[in-house]
């Protein structure tokens, strides 16, 4: 087969996100990672939630099931577990997937399915014009807020660590090539993989700006000081290559989770394949899954009769005289 | 109704103390010796100690619903006899343990108040004690029998007998004592109670063992203590049934979706619709007639909105999905419910309605969701809702509701409630002889027929039909999107009017389809449409039963009548209901809830006005006594337009 190009993962159509929005950063870290990984276009969907972040799959050129308003997890779930062999990729807001769709975030986690989840984390509710979002800061006011946010910030990485997840990273819409790389780890992690995205929004968070992310407000020294740091070249390593490693590396994963300010770690902070996924789990009682999922059985023959037999449930409910 | 071979039974008893396990090995029995079953369960909201009965229609023919009078009432418990002892018929008989005659109405902690008013009444009225023997002596005084069983003395005796002390503490063989006295009373033969036993304990011999000392020991002990030649209810052995099942409604449903080649199932727990999947589960690798074999996956989800959303995912990789839920948790899945009508998915949600609002009556029944589920979701796209009747059309119509959800590419209601799925009934073994029908759906498309912009496939395409083609996600040559937005022929965002039209039309043609393609008796049965009876009874889902039993007493007395079953309640099959109400002197609709919500449908839709409403909502199942008496009330001029039922305990 030909090679895929970066240009065949692009539809054409019209992109309708703000000038200069961080989306388009995380759009194109996902095709390139497509296209390096060169994945098949007719095998890949992209599933998303609601908000700017939902029209994602619209301007990438493979199947696409934009969703409902937090409910990105559960859909994409249940086609992965239908299908294992499509290469399915779960996108949203942090609106989406730690608002009105947190319940889903923490079932997901606990079922450990094998599909890479972005949340394009930018602290408003962009698309409804502007609300404070699950992940912006207590007492913060971004400029459509009428007064400084009330409610407290979840924490997503601590979120996902707690809920299951089995690999969790985090990546800025601005480095594209680290994204790119995480985005590229998740898909190919064997599990649940969360991809914390920071992703300024240009409109309407006027104090997470791509400015305030370089440190070029940053009054120490005068000059720009990044407030993202890159973990992996602290020399840290997040996967767990045994268990008797794990509580020690979700301590270090809290600290990480906890900074935010002057230093914001990226980076992936803990993968760990050895827990099974939840494919691997049905197919505990389920010998045939993985060979015939739900999607690859056969229901009925040439005449269209069904071909499960049910002599054997029936004989058991059956009248014995 | 009652007479000789056709009785109604009863057993009471603390929930967890092993009522379902007791009626189930008395039903085999009855069964065995050649008798139809129509059992019913009721129980509270709670795991153990509140009050539950099972009560057990046996008939040499087949019976569909439950009667308001017992002939024979089988307690190891104060509470049962307190409760149900008023029901007892004239010659009917009751069983209960001896050692609490004296046990005080007040001293039962879990007859609540209002109930335990009603008995004190009931006593002083009749100048009774306010104890079991005084509730005892008026069952007397109407002319039951009454049977007293010493269980824990009796329980020694088997202990000394099988040489084992601790059984004499072991109160779980009380139920098997209890019915098999029962038995006795009955006439039945004790070996077919044998095999029953024998048949659930098989697997677990120390059990079995004691079980059948205990049945052993209860049968004959009636035998030596009671004199049982004048017993009223005596029942003659008849034929075997051949082939006939023994099964509740949830297990039918369940079965159905096997055939129909579900396989994938999604739930949330909830009373009654989790009996379903945990039925599936356990039968989830599924025997084909190739000699390989399939499977189905169920996933237990962490909501029902989660529950529906991932059926709706999986539905999209090609398999045929569903989900089971009760009114509480289908609330949850509205929203959802719009989005598989907007993208055209096929999906399947099967629906044990149970009494409400809110919480409800979690455990009680009820028939209130229907125009719930009717208008389910916000904004207007096509659906259709179907409701069968008792437990065989359950498993038929599972089959029925896949194949409407994949010929018409929309989600499909199937509506079942809470009286079907935790009744037992003697049905014919289910036929195989079916059609699974899959409508546009394909597996592979050609490299030339996907026809959109770059090659894209028109999930959507504006054509003839509103049905389209259909390929599941990650299929070769068809790259398609889905949006809840509404969209294109290829499934992108489309704001355009004039397209907005084109693919409204689209969807919601595929309700004027429906209603040309779906069979007749799939839309509406008229029973009896040969008959010169005028009055009709409109109706739909579980009162059939009830309807049909009462319906055929009133013909043998002279008052023959029609009843129209409306199966598919959405869309509404008008022409078909006004056919069979033209000529119609009175209409007269029977539901499970307050409102008549089928008489609504019937009126909006036909123009016909309802004339007499039956309605019952207080959680328990219409007997075909209630029935019975308002019909026979209604036919003899009675004035009131609406009657209420009030029938259970």
């Amino acid at each position: 087969m030909a090679e895929l190009k970066l240009a065949d993962y692009k539809t054409t159509v019209h992109n309708d996100w703000c000038p200069g929005c961080g989306d388009f950063g995380i759009l194109n870290a996902i095709q390139m990672a497509l296209s390096e990984m060169q994945i098949p276009r007719h095998k890949a969907v992209i599933f998303s939630g609601i908000g700017c972040s939902g029209k994602t799959p619209h301007f990438i050129n493979v199947s696409g099931i934009h969703t409902l308003h937090g409910r990105v997890l559960p859909f994409a779930q249940g086609a992965k577990i239908a299908n294992p062999d499509l290469e399915i990729i779960a996108v949203g807001g942090d609106g989406d997937g730690l608002g009105i769709g947190a319940g889903h975030f923490v079932g997901a986690g606990r079922k450990n399915v094998d599909i890479p989840y972005l949340i394009f984390n930018n602290a408003v509710y962009g698309l409804t014009k502007g609300q404070a979002s699950p992940t912006l800061r207590l007492g913060e006011k971004t400029k459509s807020l009428v007064t400084p946010n009330t409610s407290n910030s979840v924490n997503p990485i601590a979120l996902a660590l707690v809920s299951g997840f089995t690999f969790i990273a985090r990546s800025y819409s601005y480095d594209v090539k680290h994204l790119k790389d995480t985005i590229k780890r998740a898909i190919t992690h064997k599990g649940l993989a969360f991809v914390d995205v920071l992703q300024p929004c240009p409109t309407y968070d006027d104090i997470h700006t791509r400015e305030w992310y370089q440190g070029i407000n940053k009054q120490e020294t005068g000059k720009s000081m990044p407030r993202i740091y890159k973990i992996e070249e602290t020399g840290y390593d997040g996967t767990i290559k045994d268990e008797s490693e794990i509580n020690e590396k979700m301590t270090k994963i809290l600290e990480f989770s906890s900074e935010w300010g002057d230093r914001i770690p990226i980076g992936i902070f803990y993968q760990n394949e050895l827990i099974p996924s939840y494919h691997e789990r049905i197919a505990e009682n389920n010998k045939e899954y993985f060979a015939k999922p739900p999607s690859h059985q056969e229901i009925s023959d040439n005449e269209n009769k069904p071909i499960a037999k049910i002599d054997k449930i029936l004989d058991k409910l059956q009248i014995k005289d | 109704m009652t007479g000789v071979n056709s009785i109604s039974w009863l057993i009471g008893g603390p929930q967890g103390s092993g009522v379902d396990s007791a009626a189930n090995i008395f039903a085999k029995t009855c069964a065995k010796e050649g008798f139809h079953i129509f059992g019913k369960r009721e129980f509270y909201s709670n795991i153990k100690g509140e009050h539950s009965y099972f009560t057990i229609r046996i008939s040499d023919k087949p019976v569909n619903s439950h009667l308001e009078e017992i002939n024979v009432l089988v307690s190891f418990d104060a509470e049962t006899v307190f409760r149900h002892a008023d029901k007892v018929s004239a010659g009917g008989m009751i069983i209960y343990d001896s050692s609490l005659a004296e046990t005080v109405l007040e001293e039962v902690p879990t007859i609540d108040f209002e109930a335990s008013n009603r008995i004190r009444k009931l006593l002083q009225d009749s100048g009774q004690s306010m104890n079991l023997n005084g509730m005892l002596e008026f069952a007397k005084s109407r002319g039951c029998m009454v049977y007293g069983l010493p269980y824990f003395e009796m329980l020694e005796t088997i202990a000394q007998k099988m040489n084992d002390p601790k059984l004499s503490k072991i109160s779980r063989v009380v139920n098997v004592m209890a019915i098999s006295a029962s038995i006795s009373l009955l006439g039945i033969k004790k070996n077919m109670l044998i095999n029953s036993i024998q048949e659930v304990f098989g697997s677990k011999p120390k059990l079995l063992a004691s079980n059948i000392e205990a049945a052993e020991y209860a049968y004959s002990y009636i035998g030596t203590k009671y004199d049982t030649k004048n017993i009223k209810y005596k029942m003659t052995p008849k034929d075997a049934l051949k082939d006939y099942l023994l099964l509740s409604g949830s297990q039918a449903a369940a079965i159905g979706k096997i055939v129909a080649g579900c396989r994938f199932q999604t739930y949330y727990p909830i009373t009654p619709a989790s009996d379903e999947s945990e039925f599936l589960e356990s039968n989830q690798i599924i025997d084909q007639v190739d000699g390989k074999s399939g499977s189905i996956v169920v996933v237990q989800t962490e909501d029902e909105i989660a529950a529906i959303t991932m059926a709706i995912g999986a539905s999209l990789t090609g398999v045929r999905t569903a989900t089971a839920t009760s009114g509480p948790g289908f609330s949850l899945m509205a929203e959802a419910l719009g989005w598989a009508g907007m993208n055209e998915v096929p999906l399947v949600v099967t629906m044990y309605q149970r009494a409400g609002p809110s919480t409800g009556l979690p455990t009680r029944h009820e028939q209130s969701d229907l125009l719930f589920a009717i208008n389910a979701g916000h904004g207007e796209f096509p659906k259709i809702v179907l409701a069968s009747g008792d437990i065989e059309e359950s498993f038929y119509d599972a089959i029925k509701a896949f194949n409407f959800a994949e010929i018409f590419q929309l989600p499909v209601i199937h509506l079942l409630d809470k009286a079907i799925s935790s009744s037992i009934q003697t049905c014919k073994r289910f036929s195989n002889d079916l059609k699974i029908e899959r409508g546009e759906f394909k597996n592979t498309i050609g490299r030339n027929q996907s026809e959109g912009a770059a090659g894209h496939f028109q999930r959507f395409k504006l054509d003839d039909s509103p049905i389209s083609t259909r390929v599941p996600i990650g299929t070769e040559n068809a790259i398609f999107w889905n949006t809840g937005d509404e969209h294109t022929e290829e499934g992108h965002i489309s704001e355009d009017p004039e397209n907005r039209n084109k693919m409204m039309d689209k969807r919601m043609k595929k309700l004027d389809l429906a209603l040309e393609k779906i069979n007749q008796d799939d839309m509406a049965i008229c029973h009896d449409f040969d008959s010169d009876g005028k009055n009709v009874v409109v109706s739909w889902g579980s009162t059939k039963g009830a309807i049909l039993e009462a319906l055929e007493k009133l013909s043998e007395e002279g008052n023959k009548m029609k009843f129209v079953q409306i199966r598919l309640l959405h869309p509404f099959p008008t022409e078909t209901v006004k056919k069979f109400l033209k000529d119609a002197k009175l209409v007269i609709d029977v539901e499970m809830n307050y409102t008549s919500q089928l008489g609504s449908l019937v009126q909006q839709n036909t123009g016909r006005e309802i004339d007499y409403k039956i309605v019952k909502y207080n959680g328990r199942p219409m007997s075909t006594t209630e029935l019975y008496i308002a019909l026979k009330a209604i036919l003899s001029g009675n004035n009131e337009r609406r009657i209420v039922l009030d029938g259970g305990t």
